[in-house]
């Protein structure tokens, strides 16, 4: 048998597939021959094909603090998207400070409690925080300055898991951009 | 003197955990097995210690049984006698063991730094050669060529594919990070995809298995991204005014459905998946949120609360009525439908616990799978024989799977902190 045509044509074999072999079809006793195939020094490590590459995102800063001394947090019962009558006040401030500038820019994040699944919370939150938008609009603030997200249940303002915590969970915030 | 077996005190532990409708595994392996119910077999296989494998950077035959066991259908029987895929078994001897099959084989390094894995499995029972296949593979994929090893092995011994090499994305939260982690099947070798202060949420496969659709909120809104996990690229796919969430890939991997609010409400739109204007598919002054496609991509099933609570419905993916498809209780969410369209898995709340369930869609019957709570966001594996959701343990959130009639389940290694939203990706192609 030709040796170095065997050894050649199994280090070949051995670097074009890391897809299986069938065991049958490949020289078995003949690993020792594939030790004599050594790379080049300056060759890149073979790369694993289940390697994952990784992100870190980064947070953006806010720049406008909002209207001093007004509450940025308006807060729901269960179940309800309706903006209780004490809020009212809170609603009509940011409403004046908005209007006084068209270029400010607000988002209204809506929050809810831990309990049930984190989609249909996020779809719960966004409720709260349109509510909170169309009652801006009800006090002239244009559509253009306004972004209702939710944050749904990811963001809980309390921890634990009593009805006072979910009562502050149950939230929308209003941040200024 | 050959073939001494060190197995005695795990089947004991085993013996007496069936007992207990509970099966406690020996200490090394990183994850519990419970299995409920009578009558359960088990097919016992022997594994050799592979030739080679003491120096071997990833104890090949060690990650093969964990994997066997785990599935609930095989006891391993761990062999000290290291024994490659040349050695010719003494039959009689492992038979009387009670060994069913055989797995040997070997490890070496090769010149370049790679590995060469060779394995052959036996029928013990029929004395027969069931097999081999050998693998030069780079160090970082070790486990992976384990895991294939396993899927062989199953499919070999059930007639069905194995899931092994399979990989389940899910996120983490610990202290104020949360990360998407990309694992294997077994929840090991875990790699991070995103991390970021703000939350991460509803990682999606595509049926390629080479991309991650998710909603990450570090622009301070929902925003639903697509991620090449290899390379780390990815891309917008929605930014719309809003909320962007929910994405679900199509069966064809050309669309994804996804929730927006751009509209007002929260309604289902159907994107292009290299980006493109959205197309609207529900139309309602409800909730619409969570689609997922049925295998054959000629339906949607989502959720919706236009009766009042929140329901499942299906409507076909081209428009027209949704018919609504839970009945019982009065918040069923996140469907998930199994590979054959035979199986829904979703949470239903009930008794203020929200539970996994599983419905057969053609007998239209249903059963509760599980004894946790709060149970949230289960998908089925690529085989259709698993199910993996998160729960509650010991108060911390942690990853389970389940077969899918809840008779065997087992706790997913993984992260330290809390362990949420996975999502089983496809077969990948080798």
């Amino acid at each position: 048998m030709n040796k170095t045509l065997l050894t050649l044509a199994l280090a070949a074999l051995l670097v074009a597939c890391s897809s299986p072999v069938k065991l049958n079809e490949v020289p078995v006793e003949d690993k020792a021959a594939t030790q004599v195939a050594a790379p080049p020094a300056d060759a890149p490590a073979p790369q694993a094909r289940s390697a994952v590459a990784s992100i870190d995102a980064r947070p953006l800063a806010s720049v406008d603090a909002g209207p001093v001394g007004v509450l940025k947090v308006i807060y729901f019962d269960y179940d309800s998207f309706a903006i209780k009558p004490e809020f009212q006040a809170v609603v009509e401030k940011h409403a004046a400070y908005i209007k006084q500038d068209n270029k400010r820019r607000i988002a209204v994040e809506g929050h809810t409690d831990e309990r049930g699944g984190r989609e249909y919370n996020l779809a719960l939150g966004q409720k709260r925080s349109e509510a909170v938008r169309k009652a801006l609009n009800l006090l002239g603030v244009s559509d253009a300055q306004i972004e209702a997200v939710s944050f749904g249940k990811e963001k809980p303002a309390a921890s634990g898991s009593s009805e006072e915590a979910f009562a502050k969970n149950r939230r929308a915030e209003i941040a200024y951009k | 003197m050959s073939n001494r077996f060190f197995s005695p005190t795990s089947k004991l532990l085993t013996l007496a955990g069936l007992l207990l409708g509970l099966v406690a595994l020996p200490s090394w392996a990183q994850f519990r097995v419970e299995v409920s119910g009578v009558g359960l077999t088990q097919t016992p296989i022997a594994i050799a210690v592979m030739r080679g494998e003491e120096n071997a950077p990833q104890k090949i035959s060690t990650i093969v049984q964990a994997d066997l066991e785990r599935s609930g259908q095989f006891r391993g029987n761990a062999l000290m006698l290291a024994m490659d895929e040349l050695t010719r078994p003494d039959f009689s001897a492992l038979k009387q063991k009670g060994d069913e099959a055989l797995l040997t084989g070997s490890i070496t390094k090769l010149a370049d730094g790679r590995y060469d894995v060779r394995f052959r499995l036996w029928d013990l029972v029929r004395g027969q050669d069931l097999g081999g296949q050998s693998y030069a593979t780079p160090v970082g994929d070790l486990r992976m060529i384990a895991h294939r090893i396993s899927d062989f092995i199953y499919e070999k011994l059930t007639g069905e594919r194995g899931v092994f090499s399979t990989r389940i994305a899910y996120v983490t939260k610990l202290g104020g990070r949360f990360s998407l982690w990309v694992a294997d099947a077994d929840g090991e070798n875990a790699q991070a995809a995103l991390t970021s202060p703000e939350p991460i949420i509803s990682p999606n496969w595509s049926p390629s298995g080479h991309e991650l659709a998710y909603v990450s909120f570090e622009a301070r809104k929902p925003v639903v991204y697509v991620h090449d996990v290899a390379s780390g690229k990815r891309r917008v796919a929605a930014n719309f005014k809003g909320n962007n969430s929910s994405p679900a890939w199509s069966p064809d991997g050309r669309s994804l459905a996804v929730t927006l609010s751009r509209d007002g409400g929260s309604q289902i739109y159907l994107i292009p998946a290299q980006g493109g204007e959205p197309r609207r598919l529900t139309q309602s002054a409800s909730i619409d949120t969570e689609p997922v496609f049925y295998p054959d991509g000629s339906a949607l099933y989502f959720v919706s609360d236009r009766g009042g609570s929140p329901q499942i419905y299906r409507m076909p993916t081209m428009g027209g009525p949704a018919q609504r498809v839970t009945f019982a209780g009065n918040y069923n969410i996140s469907p998930a439908i199994s590979p054959d369209g035979r199986w829904m898995a979703y949470i239903s709340r009930i008794n203020g616990q929200f539970k996994l369930q599983v419905m057969d869609l053609k007998a239209e019957t249903n059963q509760s799978i599980t004894d946790t709570g709060p149970d949230e966001r289960p998908s089925f594996s690529p085989n259709g024989r698993l199910i993996v959701y998160s729960t509650q343990l010991q108060g911390r959130e942690a990853l389970m799977t389940s077969t899918v009639d809840g008779r065997i389940k087992a706790r997913l290694a993984g992260q330290n902190g809390d362990i949420r939203e996975p999502h089983w990706g496809p077969f990948l192609k080798h």
